[in-house]
């Protein structure tokens, strides 16, 4: 399979199980950002951080 | 009354010069002529103003002292709650929402310091958008080409303050939307600190990076505004318990001694030959002949990018599975795609900003102010989809961001300043402060504008 076809495949089960329902039209838009959102998230990825650290919102109670 | 400032209006109000009466019915048959062309507002708050500003010359007549916005009218970005009207956020959804049940806390700050509300602006729905376009209620346009962007997502905001409408608005910046409209429309913003403002009363958008801030025509403007809005509130968690630190009076101390550097590397790469020439500008006036390196700048944009898409799809979650069709196709897409970005590099990029936040305020151990573009390029045409980005062909609506993003990612205070060409369109350059430090980058903004570097002229026509 190609990264679209994983991609087509991702969207189509990820937003039947957050019962979104798109049209077919919409999916090439969708497929562009999400793309696009998970190379970001890649990068953010493979910066390497230390177990202990912490992400930035702190809640204080 | 022509192009004034605030603070030229103000001053004529409480000096018994001129009304507020007749400041408020200028603006409304300025509004209705040039909205027109513009489309910056949503609503025109006609009836209120005018009461207002009755109250306030009979204030003025009475004697009692007149407030520092005294008479000065003003807008709002239609995310900012007006009692007695539903709070669209660019959207047709929000039509059904009932109405605010009071006015937000900024809008009564800047009212009580003696502005009018004279109505609210167009905006990219739900505020995810750097174009000011809007499917619904029709692109804001540039005062200065309406053909062209205003940016967004405070694009009404950029037209009417711009266009010479109002001289104040009030706007929201998440990731770049105080300072990209600011950039593109040729005026001056102020995106503060992260948790200085209360967000209170507004729409949100995405709460780990959403700030509130002024748009206007002088840096005095700004400030005079900006501190009538400091000070507490609890309904905001986010409001970081500061106290007002106003800024105004420091407007004219010597700036001789701050030390500023223009951001190299990630912040020249992909600028347009504008973009770097307003830069330089600013740079060569403010004796930044230092490069400083912002370490991990993609990066932290990449990062803001991740929790903006994913952050927006949880707050529209609902609204995607029940009604797809009403919103601006643009956006759905996007919040549609956010909606399936795993929750692990949402976490990622939260731990990513704490470490790139240590990385970068170091750097203000070495300088006051840092120096950037606001926009990689002049304002793009309206419906332009596409745009040249360091030799690549990359999508207009999620890129016109890239040299705002990682500032606001960490809070940092910035001032918008803008960049009139010999000829052609506006330009902005960003002037980034150490947290809290609103003060440097203002005080830095009135010196470039008292050296006519910097300024926000009308548009030609």
């Amino acid at each position: 399979m190609s990264d679209s076809d994983d991609l087509d495949a991702f969207i189509a089960a990820g937003t039947r199980l957050l019962g979104l329902t798109i049209k077919p039209e919409w999916r090439e838009a969708i497929r562009l950002h999400l793309a696009i959102s998970l190379g970001h998230a890649r990068a953010v990825a493979e910066f390497p951080l230390p177990d202990e650290s912490d992400p930035a919102p702190v809640f204080s109670a | 009354m022509s192009f004034e400032t605030a603070a030229e209006l103000a001053a004529a109000v409480a000096a018994g010069r001129q009304s507020a009466s007749d400041i408020v019915a200028t603006t409304l048959d300025r509004i209705a002529h040039d909205d027109k062309r513009l489309n910056a507002f949503t609503t025109v708050t006609a009836e209120r103003a005018r009461a207002r500003a009755a109250a306030i010359d009979a204030a003025v007549a009475s004697g009692k002292p007149a407030g520092p916005l005294a008479g000065v009218p003003f807008a709002i970005k239609n995310l900012i709650d007006i009692a007695g009207l539903p709070t669209l956020a660019g959207s047709r959804i929000n039509r059904d929402h009932p109405p605010a049940a009071a006015d937000a806390k900024l809008v009564a700050r800047l009212e009580a310091a003696g502005a009018i509300l004279v109505g609210a602006l167009n905006m990219g729905e739900y505020a995810y958008d750097f174009t000011g376009e809007n499917s619904h209620y029709g692109p804001s346009r540039n005062p200065h080409d309406t053909a062209r962007m205003t940016g967004g997502s405070s694009g009404g905001a950029g037209g009417a303050v711009g266009g010479g409408l109002v001289p104040l608005a009030l706007g929201s910046d998440t990731n770049g939307s105080i300072r990209v409209p600011s950039s593109f429309c040729g005026i001056f913003g102020l995106k503060p600190t992260y948790g200085r403002l209360t967000r209170a009363g507004s729409f949100p958008f995405v709460s780990s990076l959403d700030h509130l801030g002024p748009l206007t025509r002088s840096v005095r403007d700004l400030a005079l505004a900006y501190d009538a809005m400091q000070g507490p509130d609890p309904r905001d968690p986010v409001y970081a318990g500061r106290p007002a630190e106003p800024v105004t009076d420091l407007l004219g101390l010597e700036t001789a001694g701050l030390r500023v550097a223009a951001a190299g590397g990630y912040f020249r790469a992909g600028a347009s030959a504008e973009a770097l020439s307003a830069l330089d500008t600013v740079s060569a006036a403010l004796g930044a002949v230092r490069e400083i390196e912002i370490p991990e700048a993609a990066r932290a944009r990449a990062a803001a990018y991740v929790i903006t898409t994913a952050e927006g799809a949880a707050l529209h979650l609902d609204r995607l599975r029940e009604r797809p069709d009403d919103f601006d196709p643009d956006v759905r897409d996007r919040l549609i795609a956010g909606a399936l970005v795993p929750g692990s590099a949402v976490v990622q990029a939260q731990k990513f900003r704490r470490w790139y936040q240590s990385a970068v305020l170091r750097l203000f151990d070495e300088v006051d102010a840092i120096l950037a573009p606001a926009t990689p390029c002049v304002a793009p045409l309206i419906g332009q989809k596409t745009f040249m980005l360091d030799g690549k062909e990359m999508p207009v609506r999620a890129n016109i961001g890239i040299y705002t993003q990682p500032i606001s990612f960490i809070g940092l205070p910035v001032v918008a300043v803008p960049v009139p060409p010999a000829k052609g369109l506006p330009i902005g350059v960003q002037i980034i402060a150490a947290p809290w430090r609103e003060d440097v980058a203002l005080r830095l903004a009135s010196d470039l504008e008292a050296r006519g570097i910097v300024r926000a002229p009308l548009p030609p026509g």
